[in-house]
């Protein structure tokens, strides 16, 4: 008889872990062998599908066929070496913004007031509960040429014709910085948070400045989750889609971008893997990065 | 802390979130604008509420994607709310690592590449049975389902390493069948972070362009694919009224979430300071 509810309870813990598990397989793993399967493939402009099979049968037996023309176009066409390195520099320069604006911030609401802590963290957050597209729309009404802040300088007399921002690299970086700068903040007050103040007053009394003591003490002790926050930053980053589209000009090059472009104007379907194949071995190494530095404190002080 | 430092700091924390929010509170302010010029000021008005009302494709849009946003909700809050369990309490069992990985990669993984190898997946599936031949709701909903899903089980899974075992040991001491050790035991204490995987995931799902553009099929238009098709060609009153309610409801929701999530923070550690003055006075009693 104990043997029944021993097995049950095996059976019933295997399910638990079965049901995601399989989610998962199906919905992510399996889609990426099939990218990785078409990014070899060569392009058939009038099939449906448009791509040649992996395997084919010659002479009865089965061939497999691997090409790697799609990537050598890739790194050939300059127009795509300069769509991965516009979008990693991009990426890059949004993630140093980030890290100015974004430390100051996660510092000074972990140092405030406890009362004000809670409403300063709450002011983080609700932007990250709120639509991103909407949020980036509202940049197009402050940007244009008769945007509200052309609108405030000329009125101020401080410029007489409106200067051009809006689709251009300069609308894309503001962008950029402002959709993710919650996801710097988060990890970087989680990191903030739980340092020990006596270490600062250990520092001080031992005739540091306040400076010295932030610079040997508090920097060194907050890198994880600086480096935590950029990775957040600046993996999507690299991917964007919608920024670039919506407030950057119409040659910017991100990598994001030009995937779509080459998937749904060009329908080349096994370049298009081909790209997204590069993209993801470009990011593997900040993607490993970012497991091992516990980003999911930052998710669970968005959840809390 | 010295003087001038902490003027920077204040100053950086000012424009900080004066960058964060001038954006919003300018399209809110605008959304009432009358002119249809959308930065020119020409005199308070609902009518772009109004029109928001009569626009037949948008309300259609919209409540295609409120229906996507509570499937995937619901199911990612179950899925998710497994594979934490699995991740915080089963221990080591053999395919631990690789589970762990495939949880969290949807979290960090460009959308681009996510969409794209769905689509792929949906095309490659589309003439078995079983599966729908048509792209449209189930299609971005399992798109949507991934994705939030991982959110779910990092939020759950944090709750529950965060809570002491032993009073889910005791209960199985006592005889209590695992099912009923959850539903008891886990569930209560797991429901505050199932709640807030619920809503981040049915918010995700609500605001996603990239994976539902696609995972769509031609005929179908979620909301924010309309809204992107729409301020491509400039800023439009119409949305920024629709923002402006989307911003309000969440703003509510999320003020009311923090206020009893405080409350229940202050309640929490009243019992715990209660609790740990009737243990030293039980001690004290104990040494007498």
């Amino acid at each position: 008889m104990p043997l029944l509810p021993r097995a049950l309870r095996r059976s019933g813990r295997s399910a638990v872990i079965a049901v995601p598990w399989l989610w998962l397989l199906l919905f992510f793993v399996v889609p990426f062998v099939i990218v990785l399967k078409i990014s070899v493939a060569d392009t058939r402009w009038l099939g449906t599908p448009p791509y040649s099979p992996l395997f084919e049968m010659i002479d009865g037996r089965a061939a497999l066929k691997v090409h790697a023309a799609n990537f050598v176009f890739l790194w050939r066409d300059s127009l795509y070496r300069a769509a991965f390195l516009t979008s990693l520099t991009v990426a890059g320069l949004s993630t140093v913004l980030c890290v100015l604006l974004g430390y100051p911030m996660a510092y000074a609401i972990a140092r405030a007031a406890a009362r004000w802590r809670n409403v300063l963290l709450l002011l983080v957050i609700l932007p990250f509960w709120t639509s991103f597209l909407l949020r980036v729309y509202a940049w197009i009404g402050l940007l244009g040429n008769t945007g509200a802040i052309n609108q405030l300088l000329i009125g101020m007399g401080v410029i007489h014709e409106p200067i051009v921002m809006l689709q251009t690299d300069f609308a894309m970086y503001v962008g950029i910085v402002y959709s993710y700068l919650p996801f710097m903040i988060l990890p970087l007050y989680a990191n903030l948070e739980k340092h020990d103040a006596t270490l600062i007053e250990a520092a001080i009394d031992l005739g540091c400045t306040p400076w010295q003591a932030f610079r040997r003490v508090t920097l060194p002790l907050s890198l994880p989750g600086v480096v935590a926050g950029s990775m957040l930053v600046f993996i999507p980053a690299v991917g964007e889609f919608v920024i670039p589209r919506m407030l950057g000009g119409p040659n910017s090059l991100m990598i994001g971008r030009v995937l779509w472009d080459e998937f749904f104007l060009n329908r080349n379907w096994p370049v298009a893997s081909a790209v997204a194949v590069t993209l993801l071995v470009l990011l593997v190494a900040p993607i490993v990065l970012v497991q091992r530095f516990h980003a999911r404190d930052a998710t669970g002080v968005v959840a809390r | 802390m010295n003087g001038r430092r902490s003027t920077l700091l204040i100053a950086a924390v000012v424009f900080g979130f004066a960058f964060l929010y001038v954006p919003i509170l300018s399209m809110i302010a605008f959304s009432f604008n009358d002119s249809r010029l959308v930065a020119v000021w020409g005199g308070f008005s609902f009518k772009w509420y109004g029109q928001l009302l009569h626009n037949r494709a948008l309300l259609d849009a919209a409540w295609l994607s409120l229906r996507i946003a509570t499937v995937t909700a619901c199911v990612a809050t179950l899925l998710g709310t497994m594979a934490g369990m699995a991740l915080a309490r089963f221990g080591r069992f053999r395919t631990r690592t690789l589970f762990a990985a495939m949880v969290s990669a949807p979290l960090v993984m460009p959308e681009v590449i996510t969409g794209l190898s769905l689509l792929l997946l949906f095309v490659a599936l589309a003439p078995w049975p079983l599966f729908p031949d048509t792209r449209g709701f189930s299609t971005i909903a399992i798109a949507h389902i991934t994705l939030t899903m991982s959110y779910v089980t990092v939020i759950v899974q944090s709750r529950l390493s965060s809570l002491d075992e032993s009073l889910e040991e005791a209960a199985m001491d006592l005889g209590a069948r695992p099912w009923r050790v959850f539903v008891a035991i886990t569930l209560p204490m797991i429901a505050p972070a199932m709640i807030s995987g619920w809503l981040l995931a049915f918010t995700l799902s609500l605001d996603d362009l990239v994976l539902a553009s696609f995972t769509a099929g031609p005929a179908t238009n979620t909301l924010p694919m309309m809204i992107f098709s729409t301020v491509r060609r400039g800023a439009t009153p119409e949305i920024n009224a629709l923002a402006t309610i989307m911003v309000g409801i969440v703003t509510v929701c999320v003020v009311i979430a923090g206020l009893s999530h405080a409350r229940h923070e202050t309640r929490r550690q009243r019992d715990a300071q209660l609790a740990e003055g009737k243990g030293s006075e039980l001690t004290s009693r104990d040494r007498e």
